[in-house]
């Protein structure tokens, strides 16, 4: 409660000035989400989706919280909020789930908001690069909020990473919300690699519309302390979404993914692919549910959570979860967690392959499977390297980190 | 090359080996026969230095340096080869990446510098059309969805890659149709260099008409019990093993 006081204290000092730097749009949205946040509070974990999270211990360190708009040269199709197009602006916080208090926290303290706006029909050829990083000498909070709108039948790669360029600790508090039109196509990566200090509340909540096609992954190599949430609505009928995701997690990180497939019309598919090694005394924790409402008939839909523990302390929580209200339809869901592969590694040693070599090959090979759909294929190059620099420890920024000494 | 005294050897607490004495010279081929159960395998995982596996008296030298002393990996890179009675599917590790691996661990062992890829994928063609292996089967994943007879063949394939000193075949005739067995005797034998040594593991004179053992040796209950030139397998192959061990007993 102590935490919650503190984020309402601070705003009720700051509103205005908050509001003077920001648009009409997000200002309309901040009386209510104050309400909501008030009532709320932060989740405890006797809230089925924060099960696996520690919120209040995440928020409760004393951060200077970060006020300022979006600075420096935005890639193309990409605005500030107070360039984008009226029809566009009126869309913000109408996916987003209101009755979040994460995401209420959200929308009282953010100040602008990055629009990715690809137009009907337009077929975006080179991928859109966002680079969030978190630089400062001071411990920082950041909320950051992206909209991305998808006309009729536009095509785009949206790729957004995360890093931290300085060893203050960071706690980024992001929302995403996506609008697909009918026939539109996105394939939208989240690429973390930050550091032990940054800790992570990242929620997307995506529409969908007819025929529209959504392949969405998700990448934790280097963290704190994260939690991913994803929220797709498959609202038009014959959409599709895939939703993988790779974590790889040592010393004390956590990483929960927790996700909701929601098929609300019939016809739609829905593939789900997520993949943890964990080592030391990471814990990872991935809840997944599908719903099929009533009347979505020829649903198609897969989950998949798969994951590889290297040592005895590390800890997985793996939670899939179908709900289904309709009667013809073909669902799946199943979820593993194992060790090492002893004999593998013997065969390996037996070829001359020292232990530690063998066991990054192994780790590695784990992961490959989620990176190998992604269709993009400098992406995918890129991340078998990004993965194996990460698994030999040379990813870990430790430089005078405080944990790491 | 290789000499084996009074070797006792334990899996989870039970004796297996009782006392192996077996000394493999240069260029020699021996073939171990013997009962399921003996401890035939148990041999050549000792040898390999499979940690399930714990030697409680004896010793084992190769080439003059202490064995038993070495990691499984370092004894790779002394030169010692086991050919897997049961391969393993390794998924995800692609047969590229794993014989890069295990061939660069070597050179860096003897002190080389990693082999240029050119030149390793030079390597591995021409290693690879001795076994008659596939080109599409190196480009999977390490024996993933391989039939028992392309394993057993891959098995050759990387000893070819690594070229051994001293090759163990544990039972690498099982499984394996009669053409497959051809391939695979005679892409050993192609590979044998006048010093190369081999231990084969055996149930059946088959294999052994192809690779033409020096000695034969008939392994019972943990110990040597005969031995004798290729003759004695024909005999096995002939009477079976209870003559043996009646004579044991006697």
């Amino acid at each position: 409660m102590e935490a919650t006081k503190q984020y309402i204290d601070f705003y009720s000092e700051v509103c205005e000035t908050i509001a003077s730097r920001s648009q009409t749009e997000m200002n309309a949205q901040r009386e209510a989400a104050l309400r909501t946040f008030s009532t709320q509070g932060f989740p405890s974990p006797k809230v089925e989706r924060y099960r696996y999270a520690k919120v209040e211990a995440d928020f409760s360190p004393n951060y200077g919280i970060a006020l300022t708009p979006l600075s420096g040269p935005l890639p193309p199709y990409c605005f500030r909020m107070a360039d984008a197009e009226p029809r566009v602006r009126v869309l913000y916080n109408n996916v987003a789930d209101k009755a979040d208090s994460i995401v209420a926290l959200n929308t009282m303290l953010c100040v602008d908001t990055l629009v990715v706006h690809v137009p009907r029909g337009v077929r975006v050829e080179h991928p859109i690069q966002i680079s969030n990083i978190l630089k400062g000498e001071q411990d920082t909070m950041v909320s950051r909020r992206i909209l991305i709108v998808m006309e009729e039948l536009s095509e785009a790669d949206v790729i957004i990473t995360d890093r931290a360029a300085s060893q203050s600790r960071f706690l980024t508090n992001q929302v995403i919300e996506v609008i697909m039109g009918d026939g539109s196509r996105l394939s939208l990566y989240d690429v973390e690699e930050t550091h032990l200090l940054c800790t992570r509340y990242n929620s997307v909540f995506v529409r969908q519309g007819r025929d529209s096609r959504l392949h969405h992954t998700s990448l934790t190599l280097f963290n704190g302390h994260t939690r991913n949430r994803l929220d797709v609505q498959l609202q038009g009928e014959g959409s599709e979404v895939t939703a993988n995701g790779c974590v790889i997690a040592d010393k004390m990180q956590r990483v929960d993914n927790n996700t909701l497939i929601d098929h609300q019309t019939p016809a739609c598919q829905s593939s789900e692919l997520y993949k943890y090694v964990l080592d030391d005394s990471a814990v990872g924790a991935f809840a997944g549910k599908v719903l099929v409402r009533e009347g979505a008939q020829k649903t198609v839909s897969k989950e998949t959570n798969a994951n590889l523990c290297a040592t005895r302390s590390a800890r997985m929580y793996s939670q899939p979860m179908l709900e289904i209200y309709a009667d013809d339809v073909q669902c799946s869901h199943g979820s593993t967690v194992g060790q090492m592969n002893e004999t593998a590694l013997f065969y390996m040693r037996q070829r001359g392959i020292d232990e530690r070599e063998a066991r990054l090959l192994l780790k590695a090979a784990f992961i490959t499977e989620v990176i190998e759909t992604i269709p993009l294929e400098s992406l995918r190059d890129r991340l078998h390297v990004l993965v194996d620099k990460r698994l030999r420890g040379e990813l870990s920024k430790c430089e005078g980190c405080k944990l790491c000494k | 090359m290789l000499e084996i005294r009074d070797l006792h050897a334990n899996i989870n607490g039970k004796e297996i080996l009782k006392g192996i004495d077996l000394t493999v010279g240069d260029g020699e081929v021996h073939a171990i026969m013997g009962l399921n159960g003996a401890g035939k395998s148990t041999l050549s995982n000792v040898i390999v230095g499979h940690p399930s596996y714990e030697v409680t008296q004896g010793c084992i030298t190769f080439n003059g340096k202490d064995l038993l002393s070495l990691k499984p990996e370092e004894r790779a890179h002394e030169g010692i080869f086991l050919s897997f009675q049961q391969p393993v599917e390794i998924p995800g590790v692609s047969m590229v990446n794993f014989m890069r691996a295990a061939l660069n661990a070597k050179r860096k062992y003897q002190g080389l510098e990693p082999m240029p890829a050119g030149d390793f994928l030079k390597l591995m063609r021409e290693k690879r059309s001795i076994v008659e292996l596939d080109s599409k089967l190196t480009s999977r994943s390490v024996n993933e969805g391989f039939s028992g007879g392309e394993k057993k063949r891959n098995e050759i394939f990387q000893m070819a890659m690594l070229e051994p000193t001293l090759a163990i075949l544990d039972e690498t005739d099982s499984g394996l149709d009669v053409d497959a067995l051809r391939v695979v005797a005679e892409g050993f034998n192609k590979l044998r260099k006048p010093k190369t040594s081999a231990i084969v593991i055996t149930h059946y004179q088959r294999l052994l008409d192809y690779l033409k053992p020096d000695v034969v040796h008939v392994l019972i209950d943990g110990r040597i019990v005969k031995t004798g030139g290729p003759e004695l397998a024909t005999e096995i192959e002939r009477n079976g093993f209870d003559w043996i061990i009646k004579g044991m007993s006697l």
